[in-house]
């Protein structure tokens, strides 16, 4: 038991130790762009608890989950679709390969042309960058679907509906999982880019609109709260996966590994392939 | 990473996998002709879709306020290429792009090693690495913009500071999925550390360096095409914005188009070049093979 103290608090060592490094060195430096902590967080207590949580925070959120939850819709439903079939798998892959290599941010003028500077514009943005991650992993999940369970369910006469539901998307769940926690982060950083142009509010607006009005520590706290904003999404996220894919860890025997090893990275779980990863 | 390798045999489907029952002359002249059939379908794919966008701004069901038809962008497209404007804006996309990619991984590769070979060190910058990886590097940009000015050392160090996560983490990865066997067998011929390191952590931790490469290369453009449409420092994003407040629409959407084949044009060299230095690494001859 001491010995996990012990490695907990030498995990916590050098953030704090960073955070008093920084906290000593702005409090000496005094400088304009890089305000001392202190300074931060009163900002931060006045402006997020909880004055603009309802102008900025929650608009942002719902633009965000509008086009993630579109997004994994969409890239779900199309990649069984085009992992099925493959003449309209091999039909598609070079727009796929082009609209993926595609830069999101640039097709926002495109976007404000269509929607107009209103919410719509932003969720597709989202949209156009977030989808592909879950394409390409439904693709290859479906495609690497055990084919002995898929000729024994042809066999059994089981209709396509439930091969679908009860072997097809159980089979791709894994990579599926893998391509949303790509594409969250992908929706997270159109969120902010998106309400950088043409907003009226969000927090990518908030930062900018800080940042051009020089109020410096207002930017730093947005900034923070997007970090932290990263942070949490994520951690949901791997809860969420954890327990949607307890079947498969345990049938893997992955189950044991609750605590990650010391020296493996806790977000790279053992995969054969690196995942297919994309911005 | 296609979504098909043309030389695919669906042994999957239950079908026999044509190569492996008959005899080579036929096997290879059917393999040919799917590769004729596959390129076949490739080509109908992206016609119909610019057929389709072209008869519905035609017809009038996409407004032509927004979208010109097809034909009048890559009539622009056309002139720009001819011109020298547009290389030059390309040029300044990549420049920034290049400085980043390069000093993320002069940084991030030997920090990955170090973090990698030492689990003490791993634990102790954990919580840094898990808490700055999540955070959206697009929220930097005014920090940058403050710091560094509209321009390329902006550019620059978004860059540097958002591929710099990934690169770290798959050589972290990387240096700690050595074979163990292989390892041990090493230290038990006695080969000095500095051997070990070349000989065996190095190559054995090589594909997953190159996966990070390629996707911090895809992040890096990104990331520098946000930098100039948001705080308009020089470069393709730029253009693409002066094109639309300028309502020069075709040549708007020739810009993204020339965008999109830069990503594209990257990311298959990166894959090229991934495929050549790595050849002799199962990863890929599995892949050759599959």
């Amino acid at each position: 038991m001491s010995r996990r103290v012990l490695g907990f608090l030498l995990e916590l060592a050098l953030p704090a130790a960073l955070l008093i490094g920084y906290g000593l060195w702005a409090h000496r430096a005094g400088s304009f762009y890089f305000p001392p902590l202190d300074e931060i967080f009163r900002y931060f207590r006045e402006l997020w608890l909880f004055d603009r949580v309802g102008s900025d925070l929650l608009p942002s959120l719902a633009r965000m989950l509008a086009g993630y939850a579109a997004s994994v819709v969409i890239g779900v439903g199309l990649g069984l679709l085009l992992g099925m079939y493959r003449p309209l798998r091999v039909a598609a892959e070079p727009v796929v390969e082009f609209l993926r290599a595609l830069p999101a941010p640039a097709l926002i003028p495109f976007s404000l042309l269509m929607f107009g500077a209103g919410n719509a514009s932003k969720v597709f943005v989202i949209v156009l960058g977030a989808v592909w991650p879950i394409l390409l992993n439904t693709i290859d999940g479906v495609r690497g679907v055990d084919p002995q369970a898929l000729d024994m369910a042809r066999a059994h006469r089981i209709p396509p509906g439930a091969r679908i539901v009860r072997i097809i998307l159980p089979g791709a769940g894994p990579r599926v999982f893998a391509g949303m926690r790509t594409s969250l982060a992908i929706a997270i950083i159109l969120m902010v880019v998106s309400e950088m142009v043409a907003s009226s509010n969000g927090l990518g607006y908030f930062v900018l609109e800080q940042q051009r009005s020089f109020a410096i520590p207002e930017m730093w706290t947005g900034i923070i709260l997007l970090g932290v904003l990263g942070f949490v999404l994520n951690w949901i996220f791997l809860r969420v996966e954890r327990r949607v894919l307890r079947w498969h860890r345990g049938a893997r025997g992955l189950l044991a590994e609750h605590e990650p090893a010391a020296g493996a990275p806790s977000s790279l779980k053992k995969t054969p392939t690196p995942e297919k990863s994309d911005a | 990473m296609s979504l098909d390798g043309a030389a695919t045999i669906d042994a999957r489907r239950g079908t026999p996998a044509a190569g492996a029952r008959l005899p080579p002359g036929r096997a290879g002249r059917l393999l040919a002709s799917r590769r004729v059939r596959d390129l076949g379908l490739k080509v109908s794919g992206v016609l119909t879709v610019l057929l389709a966008l072209e008869l519905c701004s035609r017809v009038g069901l996409l407004s032509r306020d927004w979208f010109p038809p097809v034909t009048d962008t890559y009539a622009e497209l056309f002139r720009l290429g001819m011109g020298r404007p547009l290389w030059v804006e390309i040029g300044r996309t990549l420049n920034g792009w290049a400085i980043g990619l390069a000093l993320a991984t002069l940084l991030a590769v030997p920090f990955g090693i170090l973090l990698g070979s030492s689990p003490a060190a791993y634990r102790m910058s954990r919580v840094v690495i898990e808490f700055c990886r999540p955070v959206p590097s697009v929220a930097l940009i005014p920090l940058a913009v403050l710091v560094y000015g509209v321009g390329l050392e902006m550019k620059v160090f978004l860059i540097v500071f958002v591929t710099f996560w990934p690169i770290l983490l798959q050589v972290v990865y990387g240096v700690t999925d050595v074979d163990p066997v292989v390892r041990d067998t090493a230290r038990a011929y006695g080969l000095p550390a500095h051997a070990r390191f070349f000989r065996i952590t190095l190559p054995s931790a090589a594909p997953y360096i190159a996966t990070g490469l390629r996707i911090a290369a895809a992040i890096a453009l990104v990331l520098a095409v946000t930098a100039e449409l948001v705080v308009g420092a020089p470069g393709l994003g730029q253009s693409i914005v002066v094109a639309q407040s300028n309502a020069q629409l075709p040549r708007m959407y020739a810009l993204i188009i020339v965008t999109g084949l830069v990503g594209w044009v990257l990311n298959m060299a990166f894959q090229a070049v991934e495929r050549r230095l790595l050849r002799w690494h199962p990863s890929q001859r599995q892949e050759e093979s599959r």
